[in-house]
């Protein structure tokens, strides 16, 4: 059994059997297919739609004419500003996508394991919260321990939240997505109680206090570039999480449960324990992203944070086809687009919750890729589909 | 005489697969055409075709002489057309009478359902046909003898006279098969017709009139059953002389591998199900479970393989006491499974078949170091085994939803055999699978029964039984009736103990009941 | 025959699950008696009385004596009966969980009710006729999954349907003033959304709770999206609709505390407790009752007998979008008048707690709604009280109660065979 490894030249490659191509056409059509849609909505509304998707562009990439006279200002005199102003755009994108990553991852690995994390949001605000509370109330410790420390915290936070809906669901089988939905609401509560109570920053808004510097990430660029290392723990998160998933036997057990839990059981696999875990990792991952946020970009947590990043996410997997390098890069697209339309809601009025009805889009699209086959006339290519959930789960 | 149906040049293609290709059928009035062939010949989907379930590709389809164009089962249902399907088409938790009613429902006020009368007209039809059965019992509560009947009355009760029974027999006993035979023979006297759809050689020479056999989607041809033996039908059948019995040497059985006390066990829904259950296996020998289906053998095996816990009770596996201990537990003393259900509980289909060969041992070594994966052991183990154990792939990439039934059984008979076990238990193993992988599978059970491996057959098919089994126990209502040697043991016997009942009851004590 | 059948006796032995359940519930119920004696008993004020309110201000019922109860002696007692209860159970066990269940909820409710209005005045009857409006949206909701679930249909997007629908109602009603029109609008819009989920997984085979999420998110995304682009600019002209009158049916209203809560109602409650017989009704004594059942437990099985699978599905979803329809139409023109943003707070998915506590029937989801609703306005009541408890914990309880019935601790339900599973030939 142990004999030398032979060379394999049938090895397919790429995600889900497929190549790359053909792995990516369907999402990059179920965007397109998205943008589409939100023209037509742009267009009922009787707003321009090259205004506004002009907008969303130079609000998410920043414009080539700016980037060019900011370095040549920079070179000429010196001076700074232009090109920060310049850059600000594109960087800004990255700081929007930090938190999709690893939300994205979160409910990617719920996936991979056949359960639907709907509760990122819930998980992402107490990650923050836990974040802010380590942030701001130890104080004197060097950074080298404070920041681990705090982002230890949220992604504890996190777990805790995602680890209840993941217990009930191996215990008495209640579905995770009720359950899920529900812990955001009393994650929300919850907020609402501690903003207004415990954790709440002298003065009448119910914030927290700033962290202290000890906790912050660091930034690689001065105010007002918030481009942090968040982005990068993020990236290094995603490559830990791919190989966990497909190079060791915990991910092997992970995707068994996921793919079949019966034939899971009988190899021996133990499915409570996987859904525990698996929801604890998918509520650590959210939390983390909350402790990114907090002690990258925002340094203090109020009301409504997390409003939005859940169903962002679910998106985000769905388009990254629950592989992490895939979540990478459709986290790094919203990221674009959503920091984009803030630009395009102050630029062109159009309220930014298009996106939503253009994630919404895209989540149907890519959950049933026979529209876009039909819509585009692909032929159909014969792989696996994923099975993402199963009825009420008893 | 007439013909009441024909079918003629029926083509059917699936994606990849030629499943019908230029059938032509013929009933004759008042007779019982025996359609013979082997799992995946292609019967089901013709006889879907005709009852408006599947569209032909090519064909044309004749009732009473006139060319009919069959759409849906309504259409069928129309023409007289009925069918009894394989797996039953009744809805578990409603009524015999709601069964029966379901799609012509008659009404009271025009708004709600007429219970009464449908339940009036199956008395009437039980009465006339000898189909006993209380219109107002629940299907779930009912042994399936009895739904099959309701199958039956279902279609009497739309007045069809063509009847269709795909593989009536599968899951009754000896005896019930020789009454439902009667039933037959009741609705031919009726004036019904009958297409009667089988793989098994025996029941088409009793029960029939005309047979047909059909091969790979096409007719090899017909045969009077008075000119029928064995043999001929079984050549027919696959194309080349098949040996019907397993070539085994008389066992050699060693000390007890497995010990089984008093075991009761608890189904899904909490109902007992396995019902002080003692029994014991040998090294090299086969014990066979013999049963009609849903009498608790699915339940013993869960336990046994700890994914149903045990109520009370104990089992030992050479001693040691496995009961309500971890699935993985009792994999790692040696306990090697072939599950029923192979699609859902043997393999992980969307999987390449390399994973799919170390699913029990994936975190063990060679296969892992520490927590890390080893690929390259993993693949080399799984095309060492694809070669070993015959298995039909392009390569080991493919998911093993990729491969055939056979090809997808082997898969699993490679990982199990291929650690160290020291008992088997293999339940249904041949279901589902043509000649070809049936006799390899017989032969790699025999083999490692040879090498002094303990083996617990579960199978409803009484021909399996008898061909590989040394013992044999009988389960009926979570008990066993009794195990009798292999020696002593015929259909008779062992089809009388399946349905409860000892042959000779005189000679036998209560006192091994409970 | 000369042979005798034999049938084995079943179950011999003891069931150990029931002894084991036995235990567990009499010390829970003990453990429910000293809690009430520990957090209520040792925090209520002897020669205080406790009042309960029986009549409601503006009402038409006959007016009965409120009913006024020594408070500390109450709460003794219901931490004295549940310890009694519990301990009878453990001797002697009561057949019955949910005489069990019942205990406990009870005498923990009354105790705490006791002790939260002690020296104060807490009127029942506002109370129990809040319960059943609050209960209105969540039976509806419980209804749209019932009807679609029973057909094999999981439709988790009811948040998303009410939501819009909520929306679609108060714009039509402000802008045509009519509210009836506003209903129409709710109940098609309802249908529409709910046609979109139908055909998605029907036609396209969309999995089913995929489907229902994107759902949610365009729901909320666009009645969002509506709202901060229109109705908050002109908030007379599309989004002030008032609410449909409330109507007090003669004779009955008069009857104490019945009267206030079935009969005082709006048109949209008194849709909601017609929609629950008559579903019950239909689901159960008709043909397309039968039809939707067989094609929820066993499709293939109607399929064979020539039922149109696909067709009963399409038209379930679309029945049950309609009623989510009017369920959100409730939030808007039942109710406040206008759109709030998000105004559903999973009301949704509390529906869907509903239908399966409610084991998939339509009376048993309206049953499991009031507890929803009694939840839900009892957070309202006890904020009014100043309960020491803050009000956010309160506002938690209906989620905590969600989640407690999804365990299924009380009482499991098995869903439709065939629920969420897409059909193929």
């Amino acid at each position: 059994m142990t004999q030398t490894a032979t060379v394999k030249a049938t090895k397919p490659k790429g995600i889900g059997g497929g190549t790359l191509g053909q792995a990516l056409l369907v999402p990059a059509l179920a965007v397109l297919s998205g943008l589409i849609i939100g023209a037509i909505f742009i267009l009922a509304i009787g707003e321009n739609v090259l205004t506004a998707y002009g907008a969303l562009f130079r609000g998410s990439f920043g414009s080539l004419p700016a980037l060019i006279e900011g370095i040549r200002v920079y070179f000429s005199t010196g001076e700074n500003q232009a090109l920060v102003r310049a850059l600000y755009p594109f960087t800004e994108s990255l700081v929007t996508a930090t938190p999709y990553i690893l939300t994205g991852l979160s409910v990617a690995v719920g996936f991979r394991c056949g359960l639907f994390n709907i509760g990122a949001e819930g998980q992402f605000f107490i990650g923050a919260l836990c974040s802010a509370f380590v942030g701001y109330s130890i104080r004197g410790l060097p950074a080298f321990i404070h920041l681990p420390l705090a982002i230890l915290g949220g992604a504890l936070g996190g777990a805790v939240w995602g680890m209840i809906p993941g217990y009930l669901k191996a215990r008495f089988g209640a579905h995770e997505v009720v359950n899920t939905i529900m812990m955001n609401w009393i994650a929300f509560r919850l907020s609402d109680w501690l903003l207004n109570g415990p954790m709440q920053a002298s003065g009448f808004r119910p914030v927290t206090p700033n962290i202290q510097p000890t906790a912050e990430l660091p930034r690689f660029f001065a105010d007002p570039l918030r481009f942090n290392w968040g982005f990068v723990l993020a990236l290094v998160m995603a490559y830990i999480v791919y190989w966990f998933l497909f190079k060791t036997t915990l991910g092997f057990e992970i995707r068994s449960v996921g793919a079949n839990p019966d034939a899971a059981r009988y190899a021996g696999m133990n499915i409570v324990k996987n859904f525990v875990f698996v929801m604890a990792l998918a509520g650590g991952l959210a939390g983390m992203a909350g402790s990114a946020q907090v002690l990258g970009v925002d340094h203090w947590v109020g009301q409504g944070f997390a409003a939005g990043y859940g169903f962002d996410a679910i998106a985000l997997a769905l388009v990254g086809k629950s592989h992490p390098f895939g979540v990478v890069l459709a986290a790094l697209l919203f990221g674009f687009l959503r920091s984009g339309a803030t630009e395009m809601q102050s630029m062109a009025g159009i309220p930014i919750d298009i996106i939503s009805i253009i994630q919404g889009l895209v989540i149907i699209f890519i959950a049933a890729p026979a529209i876009i086959r039909w819509i585009y006339r692909i032929p159909t290519i014969k792989t696996e589909e994923t099975v993402l959930t199963r009825g009420w789960g008893s | 005489m007439t013909n009441v149906l024909e079918l003629r040049g029926i083509t059917k293609r699936f994606p990849g697969v030629l499943a019908n290709d230029k059938v032509d059928i013929t009933l004759r009035e008042g007779k019982i055409l025996a359609l013979l062939g082997e799992n995946g010949a292609g019967k089901t989907t013709l006889m879907n075709i005709l009852y408006g379930l599947y569209k032909p590709d090519e064909g044309q389809i004749f009732v009473r002489g006139q060319e009919v164009d069959i759409q849906s089962p309504n259409d069928a249902i129309a023409r007289g057309i009925g069918m009894v399907h394989q797996h039953f088409m009744l809805v578990p938790v409603m009524t015999v009478t709601e069964n029966v009613m379901l799609g012509v429902e008659p009404t009271k006020n025009g708004v709600f359902l007429d219970h009464d009368k449908v339940a009036d007209r199956i008395r009437e039809i039980s009465d006339q046909y000898g189909l006993e059965v209380d219109p107002h019992a629940y299907i779930k509560d009912l042994p399936v003898g009895i739904q099959q009947r309701v199958e039956i009355i279902k279609v009497l009760y739309r007045q069809a006279d063509i009847l269709i029974l795909d593989e009536p027999t599968a899951v009754l006993t000896p005896q019930e098969v020789e009454g439902l035979f009667r039933i037959l023979q009741t609705l031919i006297d009726k004036g019904k017709s009958i297409i009667f759809i089988t793989h098994k050689l025996k029941e088409v020479m009793n029960a029939a009139d005309d047979i047909t056999v059909l091969r790979l989607g096409r007719i090899v041809g017909s045969i009077d059953p008075k000119d029928a033996t064995p043999e001929i039908l079984a050549s027919m059948m696959v194309g080349r002389d098949v040996n019907l019995v397993v070539m085994k040497q008389p066992a050699k059985p060693g000390e007890d591998v497995l010990k089984v006390n008093d075991l009761y066990v608890r189904d899904e829904r909490k109902n007992m199900t396995v019902n002080g259950v003692s029994f014991d296996v040998c090294k090299g020998e086969v014990l066979g479970v013999a049963g009609v289906q849903g009498n608790g053998q699915t339940e013993l095996v869960y336990a046994l393989t700890g994914l149903l816990p045990v109520e009370s009770g104990e089992i030992y596996l050479s001693g040691t006491a496995i009961h309500n201990k971890s699935p993985r537990t009792i994999l790692e003393h040696g306990v090697a499974h072939i599950p029923e259900d192979r699609q859902r509980h043997g393999l992980i289909l969307s999987f390449p078949i390399y994973d799919n060969m170390m699913l029990c041992t994936y975190y063990e070594a060679p296969f892992a170091k520490g927590v890390s994966l080893q690929e390259n052991v993993i693949q080399n183990n799984a095309e060492t085994l694809v070669k070993q154990y015959d298995v039909r792939t392009p390569n080991i990439y493919v998911n093993a939803s990729a491969l055939s039934g056979g090809n997808q059984q082997k898969v699993i008979v490679a990982r199990e055999f291929s650690r160290p076990i020291q008992l088997l238990i293999a339940s249904q193993p041949t279901r589902g699978l043509d000649v070809g992988s049936i006799e390899y599978i017989h032969n790699q059970i025999i083999k490692k029964r040879d090498e002094g491996t303990g083996v617990l057959l579960v199978s409803s098919e009484l021909d399996e039984i008898l061909a590989l089994s040394d013992r044999i126990a009988v389960m009926y209502k979570g008990q066993i009736m009794d195990v009798l040697d292999a020696k002593n043991a015929n259909k008779d016997n062992l089809g009388l103990l399946m349905a409860g009942v000892h042959p000779s009851e005189s000679t036998q004590k209560e006192e091994r009941l409970p | 025959m000369t042979t005798t059948t034999t049938t084995p006796p079943v179950g011999h032995v003891i069931p150990i699950s029931t002894r084991k359940s036995q235990t567990l519930y009499g010390f829970v119920l003990i453990g429910v008696g000293l809690l009430i004696f520990l957090l209520f008993g040792l925090d209520t004020e002897a020669g205080v009385t406790t009042t309960f309110g029986m009549n409601l201000v503006g009402s038409e019922a006959v007016t009965i004596p409120n009913i006024i109860v020594p408070s500390q002696a109450t709460v003794f007692l219901m931490a004295a009966v549940a310890v009694f209860i519990g301990a009878f159970h453990l001797s002697r066990g009561i057949r019955s969980l949910g005489v069990v269940l019942g205990v406990i909820a009870l005498t923990f409710i009354i105790a705490f009710l006791t002790w939260a209005a002690q020296d104060k005045s807490f009127n029942l009857t506002g109370m129990i006729s809040s319960s059943f409006v609050r209960a209105t949206p969540i039976a509806l909701a419980a209804l749209c999954g019932v009807v679609s679930e029973r057909a094999g249909v999981i439709n988790i997007g009811i948040e998303g349907i009410m939501l819009l629908s909520a929306q679609v109602a108060v714009v039509a009603a402000t802008v045509t003033q009519n509210l009836w029109i506003g209903l129409l609008m709710a109940i098609l819009a309802g249908a529409l959304i709910a046609a979109l989920h139908a055909f998605l997984v029907i036609r396209f085979k969309v999995d089913q709770i995929v489907s229902g999420v994107a759902i949610n998110i365009v729901g909320a995304g666009t009645t969002s999206f509506i709202s901060s682009r229109f109705l908050e600019r002109a908030t007379d002209t599309l989004n002030n609709s008032g609410t449909f009158p409330i109507i007090k049916i003669p004779l009955l209203s008069k009857i104490p505390v019945l009267g206030p809560t079935l009969f005082e109602n709006n048109i949209i409650v008194y849709l909601m407790v017609f929609l629950v017989i008559a579903l019950h009704l239909m689901l159960f004594r008709t043909p397309w009752g039968l039809r939707t059942r067989a094609v929820g437990e066993h499709p293939k099985a109607a399929d064979t007998l020539g039922v149109n699978v696909h067709l009963v599905r399409y038209i379930n979803v679309i029945l049950g979008g309609m009623i989510a329809g009017i369920g959100g139409a409730y939030f808007t023109i039942g109710s406040v008048g206008r759109f709030d943003e998000i105004m559903t707070a999973g009301k949704g998915f509390i529906g869907l707690a509903a239908m399966i506590f409610g084991k998939w029937n339509p009376i048993g989801a309206f049953a499991s709604s009031l507890i929803f609703g009694f939840a839900d306005s009892l957070q309202v009541k006890l904020q009014i009280l100043r309960v020491p408890i803050p009000s956010e914990f309160l506002l938690m309880a209906p989620y905590i109660v969600t989640m407690i019935i999804l365990t299924g601790v009380v009482g499991r339900a098995i869903p439709p065979a065939a629920d969420g599973q897409p059909y193929e030939k």
